[in-house]
């Protein structure tokens, strides 16, 4: 497999209030990491949110994952290889 | 929570009572018009004092003064717009130099937010990559969660600063208050994983030629004490960083002083050849390893931090161990084999010989009219229980390479964001946190000027801080590189225009001392030095003077320039 091209998908459960979003964008973002893909539900009574990212593999991903999880607002990190169906089954959307 | 008669109380009053209990005494700010209700209600508080800089970045810094001498969470205070934005660079210093605070800052009203009103900047987004956390409270009842909240995530885990952004309609909202939160501390960090703590163990007991790396997490940790019995116990030498300076007194027969970009030639030879480093607190910051790929090419790492993304972020460490470092020590210490066993006789040897050929050059340590002169002369009237903070540039240089620092706490300093100005406004808030202490600030002429209206709160609040000037008339670590690395080109870097300082101080109400114009120094200092209330040294330093060794930024630590 091409290291370069090859994606994680990374699980996300997070407060939901106004500003999460920057938080974690913004540790992707102010690294020149690109995140490929974005995707952000509440579950449940609402006051947690899920968000599903899709990133490339990068030497640096494990430290963004780090950081990730000393955000005040990010529950929970988990991170899924490229075959996760959750932006697959997202793809008819995009066309 | 504890239960008290209702009362009604504004978002205002119940923030100022927030603070009360959790043990605040002192803050610093600027008060403006969307945190008036706040400085209305803080007007009427018995227990807080408010000390009244004269720009939000005094401020900032000399809450961070006195966060760094005691180790406690400190606050500080701005207005919204021009307030917020003029604090956040003690806000970023902080977030890199892990120092607990709280801000507190006023927003416009809720209905106002996102209309470009006035006095309106998004403190939420600009302060979220620059603190650990932030906050916009949304109404008063959410005050009494957030705050104590703000407490326990500054001084929590790895300490940083919180912003807690308070628009004026919250302020002033009424609510009765039936219930308060109990007053939040830090929450205890997981203790070490014990297999761990066995390997690291393993490995220091096995290795021939091991090295201890202190950083700032070992003050923050409060456990300078455990890093020097550990280096005492096994023999270890020991080198700090910048931020770590005192955490070993420097001059201790083990201690190797500051390692990296300005670092003795033994210091950092001593590392090239070392089979095992044992970090402790410290984060493989770029000043103190130079090119990271030569950095202790020989060793195994032992990382030991409580922030678990400081592991295996510059450097892989052989063993990483997640904890607070006091603890972690603690429970390494009865594992390590005393040298009496295990003497490594080649190792400290080698060390010696290092020492012996390549120590620290101090030209004119005996002469007050040279640099390292003037700083043992400072040092010479002062004892341990002294503060010595410093501002940004060749002066910070030369006073972490060479004075005595003997106790944690002792060396205030910007390492991580390097900022300018740094100096007067921190060591003013470090002498009202600790009035009993002479506070000392090195400074240049640069760095003084970009903070210099610090010195009316000092006058006005008699903060004992001594500021030692030590004037080259130049922005000297620029006009060194230029001439080290840019062909000589200085540029922008030497004053054509340089103020009286003297009379610039006297203006404030300042006591001077002009030591140029003294024919004993030594004695002009003592007394300048022992007379309480704010004085201003004046030194002339001739420019040319070089801070070395250098290693050029980027290049390995074992290339120094000079000797
Ligand atoms: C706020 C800020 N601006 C710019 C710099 C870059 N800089 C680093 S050292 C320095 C010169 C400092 O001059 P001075 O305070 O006079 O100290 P000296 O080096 O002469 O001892 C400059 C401009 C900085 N560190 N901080």
């Amino acid at each position: 497999m091409n290291n370069a091209h090859s994606k994680a998908v990374l699980e996300l459960n997070v407060n939901n209030h106004p500003g999460v979003m920057s938080h974690v964008a913004g540790l992707f973002a102010r690294r020149a990491f690109n995140v490929e893909g974005i995707v952000c539900l509440p579950v449940g009574d609402g006051r947690t949110s899920r968000i599903w990212l899709s990133v490339n593999e990068d030497v640096r991903l494990e430290q963004m994952i780090r950081q990730l999880e000393k955000l005040e607002d990010v529950l929970s990190v988990r991170r899924h290889g490229p075959a996760h169906a959750v932006f697959e089954r997202l793809a008819e959307f995009f066309c | 929570m504890s239960s008290t008669s209702p009362e009604t109380l504004t978002g205002a009053q119940i923030a100022v009572r927030l603070l009360e209990r959790q043990g605040i005494r002192r803050v610093a700010g600027i008060p403006g018009g969307a945190i008036l209700p706040f400085y209305d209600a803080l007007s009427q508080s018995a227990q807080i004092e408010h000390v009244l800089a004269r720009h939000e970045q005094g401020a900032g810094f000399m809450a961070q003064g006195m966060a760094r001498v005691s180790g406690e969470v400190a606050v500080c205070i701005a207005t919204s717009g021009p307030g917020v934005a003029n604090l956040l660079t003690a806000i970023a210093d902080a977030k890199l130099d892990s120092i607990p605070l709280v801000a507190i800052t006023g927003q416009v009203a809720k209905s106002l937010i996102g209309t470009d009103a006035f006095q309106e900047v998004d403190t939420y987004g600009l302060t979220i990559p620059i603190t650990k956390h932030n906050f916009l409270v949304g109404s008063a009842a959410e005050l009494l969660e957030v705050i104590p909240r703000a407490f326990r995530l500054a001084a929590s885990g790895r300490p940083g600063p919180v912003v807690v952004d308070i628009p004026k309609d919250v302020q002033n909202e009424r609510i009765a208050v039936t219930e308060w939160p109990v007053p939040s501390g830090p929450v205890p960090t997981p203790a070490p994983e014990r297999k761990l703590i066995d390997e690291a163990a393993a490995m220091i007991n096995a290795a021939q030629r091991p090295m201890l790396y202190l950083g700032g997490g070992v003050v923050h940790s409060g456990a300078a004490f455990q890093a020097v019995e550990l280096a005492e116990k096994a023999a270890l030498p020991t080198v700090m960083t910048l931020m770590a300076l005192g955490a070993m007194p420097v001059d201790h027969d083990l201690s190797l002083g500051m390692l990296g970009m300005h670092g003795a030639r033994c210091t950092n030879l001593a590392l090239e050849e070392c089979d095992l480093l044992i970090a402790v607190g410290a984060r493989f910051d770029d000043r103190a390893t130079g090119k990271v790929s030569a950095f202790c090419p020989q060793a195994k790492i032992i990382h030991i931090d409580i922030d678990p993304s400081e592991l295996d972020k510059i450097k892989t460490a052989h063993l990483g161990i997640r904890g607070d470092v006091q603890a972690v020590l603690s429970e390494l210490l009865p594992q390590v084999e005393p040298s009496e066993d295990h003497p490594r006789a080649d190792w400290q040897a080698r060390i010696a010989e290092l020492k012996s050929s390549f120590p620290m050059q101090m030209p004119g340590i005996d002469d007050p009219r040279t640099p390292y002169g003037l700083i043992r002369a400072v040092a010479d009237c002062l004892d341990d229980d002294a503060i010595i903070a410093t501002d940004v540039g060749q002066h910070q240089m030369w006073v972490a390479q060479s004075y005595p620092l003997r106790r944690p706490r002792q060396w205030l300093t910007s390492g991580g964001l390097g900022t300018m100005g740094f100096g007067v406004p921190t060591a003013i808030g470090a002498a009202l946190a600790a009035p009993e202490r002479t506070v000392v600030c090195f400074s240049g002429d640069g760095s003084l000027l970009m903070n210099i209206q610090e010195f009316a709160t000092a006058a006005e609040e008699g903060a004992n801080v001594k500021v030692v000037l030590m004037n080259n008339a130049s922005l000297g670590l620029v006009f060194q590189q230029q001439n080290l690395f840019y062909g000589q080109r200085a540029f922008s870097s030497k004053f054509k225009g340089v103020p009286d300082f003297l009379k610039v101080a006297e203006g404030f109400g300042w006591q001077t001392l002009d030591l140029d114009a003294t024919a004993d120094p030594a004695a002009a200092l003592k007394s300048a030095l022992t007379t309480r209330g704010p004085t201003l040294i004046h030194a002339s330093i001739d420019r040319h003077q070089q801070v070395l060794p250098m290693v050029a930024p980027g290049a390995a630590n074992k290339d120094m320039i000079g000797d």
